[in-house]
């Protein structure tokens, strides 16, 4: 399967809505076989980025290429090279999944005994294969999303955008989803830039992750680069006795700042991971027993936090 | 080109027709208003110079033209439904082409204008119609019906495409169905004695499209109503397509 070896690639990328900036200079760089995961609250511009890189809307400024074409001179080689799952799966609920599958085939060109061959194959993929003939209208939330997958492969493209995949989906049928996507970038080299607005979506699924906010993306990395460069491990202790959580507290923080913890607990965000041994010394030195020790290590949400200054629910409340 | 029109069409018309709901009003009350109208105002075929004897055979066309504003109706919100649902967005990240895609769309509606005409002159027949154009002159009648519908249609799209939901396609709709009133549905011009009304039906295209039907069923060939009447067609699907087109370059501003 020969596929791009150019990515996705984005210098101050800008869209300007009459007098709101939805996106406000973009730089990123996607490197092919990666997934890109672009998070960010609902709002915050993550659409209108993938829509600007699919080319359906046209930048305001800056400047982005896509498999090696520019995005808003070569739209119609960059429509060759992606494929999209847009927000939403946008089905038409009075045709069957096959029927999608051939529209969209034709469309791209794909004709006879390869497209048959193609359709009963993503069908099959995205486990369909049984459902192919029933009209869309019968179909869950999550079989819409994996036709819309297939259909986003139909014309085996080299990068795919995926936004908010699985927004809406039960658990079961995001797993199945990540399982696939994942797939894809391992065993079949595609590019995947996902945007998300869930943490555990990006933790899970993404090479590297974007955080965008307010139109600009505020931290780049990988999941671990990002949690090692902002979050810190946070450790709580259950004391085996309520009358000792003020001596606890005393003792905690010397490891750190004191954070939020459950009922009868005490928990402070560590400097470092090497400091859990030196809390579990401290605690036995100081004749302290502990019911129970938790270490939580950093989320995306507290990256998220670090650079913006709010939770990423938070900011969801704000749009 | 061929292909992706025949693609897009071919869509429009099978889940045009997967919605008995969307389509089965839209054919039986045309057909209800020609069996009230030719029968309550059957006494007007005895004033002096009407045309026909027939209020039927004099009603029958205008069924072909509310058909037809039915079915564009249809078809712009579809159109509206699909630009909702991003529907519309997947088919831009095809190489489909504007004009294919525009032209395709209006699939649904040609379709449902077709079989309504076949219907609604069936209909008429069955009760006693006489055509006095003959065999060619109904076929011309099935012709110009479907034009008329593919006129309509595309006003449909321009309105979806224009305020982009199915209820400004909706909301849009009775004052389209009000010019349609305002014409010679129910009486020749001549006959109409409301100085206002009759000057507006003058001005109204849509008298010349009923009238072009209606010259083929009740007064036999007539050039200059023909002419009329195609050419009020053309020019609605004219400027219905360059509006509509104008409109597709703004919604699907792909690059």
């Amino acid at each position: 399967m020969s596929r791009s070896d150019q990515g996705i690639e984005a210098i101050g990328l800008r869209r300007q809505f009459k007098d709101i900036e939805a996106v406000a200079g973009i730089d990123l760089r996607v490197l092919p076989g990666e997934i890109y995961g672009f998070l960010g609250p609902n709002g915050a511009g993550k659409s209108t980025t993938v829509h600007m890189l699919t080319t359906l809307l046209p930048p305001s400024g800056g400047r982005a290429t896509v498999a090696g074409f520019d995005v808003a001179k070569q739209g119609p080689k960059v429509r060759a090279s992606i494929g999209a799952a847009l927000q939403e799966a946008a089905l038409d609920p009075f045709l069957t999944g096959a029927e999608h599958l051939r529209l969209q085939a034709s469309l791209h060109g794909i004709r006879g005994d390869e497209r048959k061959r193609l359709i009963a194959q993503l069908l099959d993929r995205v486990g369909l294969a049984n459902a192919g003939n029933r009209k869309v209208r019968t179909y869950s939330g999550g079989m819409k999303r994996r036709l819309d997958l297939a259909l986003a492969l139909i014309h085996d493209p080299s990068i795919l955008f995926l936004d908010e995949p699985t927004t809406g989906l039960d658990p079961q049928s995001r797993t199945a989803l990540w399982d696939e996507v994942g797939r894809l970038a391992r065993e079949e080299g595609v590019t995947v830039f996902l945007t998300t607005q869930y943490l555990e979506e990006a933790d899970v699924l993404a090479d590297r992750v974007g955080i965008i906010d307010h139109g600009r993306i505020v931290a780049e990395g990988t999941p671990a680069q990002l949690k090692a460069q902002i979050g810190k491990p946070t450790v709580e202790v259950v004391p085996e006795s309520p009358d000792e959580l003020d001596r606890l507290r005393g003792l905690l923080r010397r490891f750190g700042a004191e954070t939020a913890a459950r009922p009868g607990a005490f928990a402070v965000q560590l400097d470092g991971h090497g400091a859990l041994p030196e809390v579990v010394r401290a605690l036995d030195t100081e004749n302290l027993r502990a019911a129970q020790i938790n270490l939580h290590e950093p989320s995306l949400d507290d990256v998220f936090l670090a650079k913006t200054g709010r939770t990423l629910e938070g900011a969801e409340d704000e749009e | 080109m061929t292909q992706q029109i025949w693609l897009i069409a071919r869509r429009s018309v099978v889940r045009t027709f997967r919605q008995p709901g969307t389509w089965i009003p839209p054919l039986t009350f045309p057909l209800m208003l020609m069996a009230v109208n030719s029968n309550g105002l059957r006494a007007a075929t005895h004033l002096p110079g009407f045309p026909t004897n027939s209020f039927l055979a004099f009603f029958l066309p205008f069924s072909f033209l509310q058909g037809a504003l039915f079915a564009s109706g249809i078809a712009g919100v579809d159109l509206a439904r699909d630009i909702d649902t991003g529907f519309l967005n997947r088919l831009a990240l095809t190489p489909v082409r504007g004009s294919a895609l525009l032209i395709g769309q209006i699939g649904g509606a040609v379709g449902l204008g077709a079989l309504q005409a076949c219907v609604y002159l069936g209909v008429g027949l069955a009760f006693g119609v006489h055509i006095d154009t003959g065999i060619a002159g109904a076929f011309l009648i099935l012709l110009l019906a479907v034009l008329i519908a593919t006129g309509w249609g595309t006003l449909g799209l321009w309105l979806a495409l224009r305020t982009g939901s199915s209820e400004g396609v909706q909301s849009q709709f009775p004052l389209l169905f009000f010019a349609t009133f305002i014409s010679s549905m129910n009486l020749p011009r001549n006959l109409i004695e409301v100085t206002w009304f009759r000057d507006i039906a003058t001005i109204n295209p849509v008298s010349y499209m009923i009238e072009g039907l209606r010259s083929l069923v009740i007064t036999g060939w007539d050039a200059q109503a023909l002419l009329l009447g195609f050419g009020f067609t053309f020019a609605l699907i004219a400027v219905s397509l360059t509006l509509a087109g104008r409109q597709l370059k703004v919604r699907m501003a792909r690059t």
